[in-house]
């Protein structure tokens, strides 16, 4: 049986679909079989950033309709084989996604895979109520702005009322906070939130802190996931959060700012 | 598909609706009171079942159109699924409208008119002057209190959930911005209350609200309140209670 994972927000913008990708790549580089699934019918972004629009033929929404089988719709990613892309349609409208339909391919994609990471769009519509409906884990992607901590505290709502898990009485969903494009110095002057205002509302168990980083982009342009970047912040930073998600402790980072660090160090006198 | 699989299935289940009872039959007065509650929490009451308890009008003899409330209520924006309490008239109006007659219900109505009345029926039999009549039937129901349970939240109750309790509401955890909880009863709140709080809904203005840590959008008790502009600052952030008085919205810090 796979663990099904929704990367999901309320709010858009804010780095679902780069963590999915990243998180699905770290998850297979550590030897899990797993697919990531984009929800996002009408956009298709996950395939952009993992680097194989080219190559996608078949659809989520062909697989759902009986016009394309699973095996062949997914992607096997170029990187690491034992990552696969369901890609979402672009065409197609988003009322052909149907819970049945998701069920379905989601059942038999557990029997094959480790983990399931689906990638929601954002909102709070069907699409992404679809995602999350039968995840056993959430990935709250936030940003540390006010509006985005409003929209995942509603978002946690839904994940605790709404989902499969909910309505049949089941343990409910394990619920993680992922901070993303987190900017200490402007934290610092008052600019953004601070880790410990987004607690402060949301009381959640943090996954990691994911900073500001020019690598992020410049790695979705290549289309290949930023967590390949190991050199980069945000590329440890992901690898970090698959580490702890995966049990392993290892403390968190990027919290402070670099050149406060630095000050502390070598400015101690002044 | 293959055809011996049945059509359809019935099962068991509860409903979820709140109770309107009438005690006037002002249809002005009756449609400015609803409207003034739905305003309060319009996302709660918006398209919300409804049950009309027409048993204390009656009780008084006081006329009134079943067809008209029912106009009234589906214009508000309820959808009244039920009447209890009602006459041979208003049930046969109910029952052209297509509103079933919650008769279960009335039973219980009975049990609590009796305890209500008990000192006097009481009193009457003591003297022995009470004929064996209605009165006795109903004597044989053994008074029962009205008790209902407090309802016990665990979960943190996030921006756009609602939590109704036709009694107490006890919450262990936060209550965020954008979240609502409704008591018919008293709230009390063990963590941070940022959302908005109303206790006894239906009225009861000896309700109370208590938080431990008070940063609430809105509170009301019995349909009076104050919004988080109105609330003092030096409350703010601190364990205190709310209660009414004189139509007035008491906060005070809990020492
Ligand atoms: N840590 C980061 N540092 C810098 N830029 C980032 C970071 N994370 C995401 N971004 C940028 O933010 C933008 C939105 O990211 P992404 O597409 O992953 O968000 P999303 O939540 O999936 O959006 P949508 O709601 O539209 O699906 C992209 O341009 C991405 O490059
Ligand atoms: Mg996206």
């Amino acid at each position: 049986m796979a663990r099904i994972i929704v990367v999901t927000s309320g709010k858009g913008g804010v780095g679902k679909t780069t963590t999915s990708a990243a998180i699905a790549m770290g998850l297979a580089k550590k030897g899990h079989k797993t697919a990531v699934i984009d929800f996002d019918v009408g956009l298709r972004n996950l395939d952009l950033i993992l680097g194989c629009e080219r190559r996608v033929v078949y659809d989520f929404i062909n697989v759902i309709n009986g016009e394309a089988s699973l095996n062949q719709a997914l992607i096997r990613d170029k990187n690491c084989n034992l990552l696969y892309i369901l890609p979402a349609s672009q065409t197609r409208d988003k009322e052909a996604l149907t819970q049945e339909g998701v069920g379905k391919v989601l059942d038999e994609l557990s029997k094959d895979f480790e983990y399931i990471v689906c990638d929601s769009p954002a909102g709070i519509e069907k699409g992404a109520n679809l995602a999350l409906y039968f995840a056993d884990d959430a990935f709250v992607v936030t940003n540390p702005e006010i509006s985005s901590v409003r929209d995942s505290d509603r978002m946690l709502g839904i994940l605790s009322s709404k989902s499969r898990r909910a309505e049949r009485g089941e343990e409910p969903i394990k619920e993680y906070l992922l901070l993303t494009r987190y900017d200490p110095d402007r934290v610092k002057n008052g600019e953004m939130l601070s880790l410990d205002d987004v607690q402060e509302i949301l009381s959640l168990q943090l996954l990691g802190i994911i900073p500001e980083s020019k690598s992020v982009l410049t790695a979705s342009n290549a289309g290949v996931p930023v967590i390949l970047d190991e050199k980069s912040e945000a590329g440890q930073a992901y690898a970090d959060i698959v580490s702890r998600y995966l049990g392993e402790d290892r403390p968190h980072r990027f919290i402070e700012s670099k050149k406060g660090f630095f000050s502390k160090l070598f400015g101690g006198k002044k | 598909m293959p055809n011996n699989l049945p059509v359809l299935e019935f099962k068991s289940s509860t409903f979820f609706a709140p109770i309107l009872i009438l005690f006037n039959n002002d249809i002005v007065g009756i449609e400015e009171a609803l409207e003034k509650k739905v305003k309060l929490a319009p996302e709660f009451f918006k398209d919300s079942p409804l049950i009309i308890d027409l048993s204390e009008i009656n009780k008084h003899s006081k006329e009134i159109d079943f067809v008209q409330i029912t106009q009234l209520l589906r214009r508000v924006g309820f959808f009244p699924v039920g009447i209890r309490g009602g006459n041979e008239q208003q049930n046969q109006q109910a029952r052209e409208l297509f509103i079933p007659i919650d008769t279960v219900r009335e039973l219980t109505n009975l049990i609590i008119t009796d305890e209500k009345n008990k000192p006097e029926v009481a009193q009457k039999s003591d003297s022995q002057a009470m004929p064996a009549t209605k009165q006795e039937a109903i004597h044989a129901i053994p008074p029962r209190p009205v008790y209902v349970a407090a309802t016990l939240i665990t979960q943190p109750v996030r921006s756009g959930q609602r939590i109704y309790a036709s009694g107490d509401l006890v919450v262990m955890s936060q209550v965020s911005a954008g979240a609502e909880i409704m008591a018919e009863g008293n709230i009390h709140v063990y963590n941070t209350l940022r959302g908005r709080a109303l206790a006894g809904v239906h009225g009861n203005t000896a309700a109370r609200i208590f938080c431990f840590d008070m940063q609430a959008e809105l509170i009301s008790i019995a349909g009076d309140y104050k919004t988080s502009e109105d609330l003092n600052k030096q409350t703010y952030r601190n364990p205190v209670q709310i209660y009414l008085q004189n139509h007035a919205l008491i906060i005070t810090e809990i020492v």
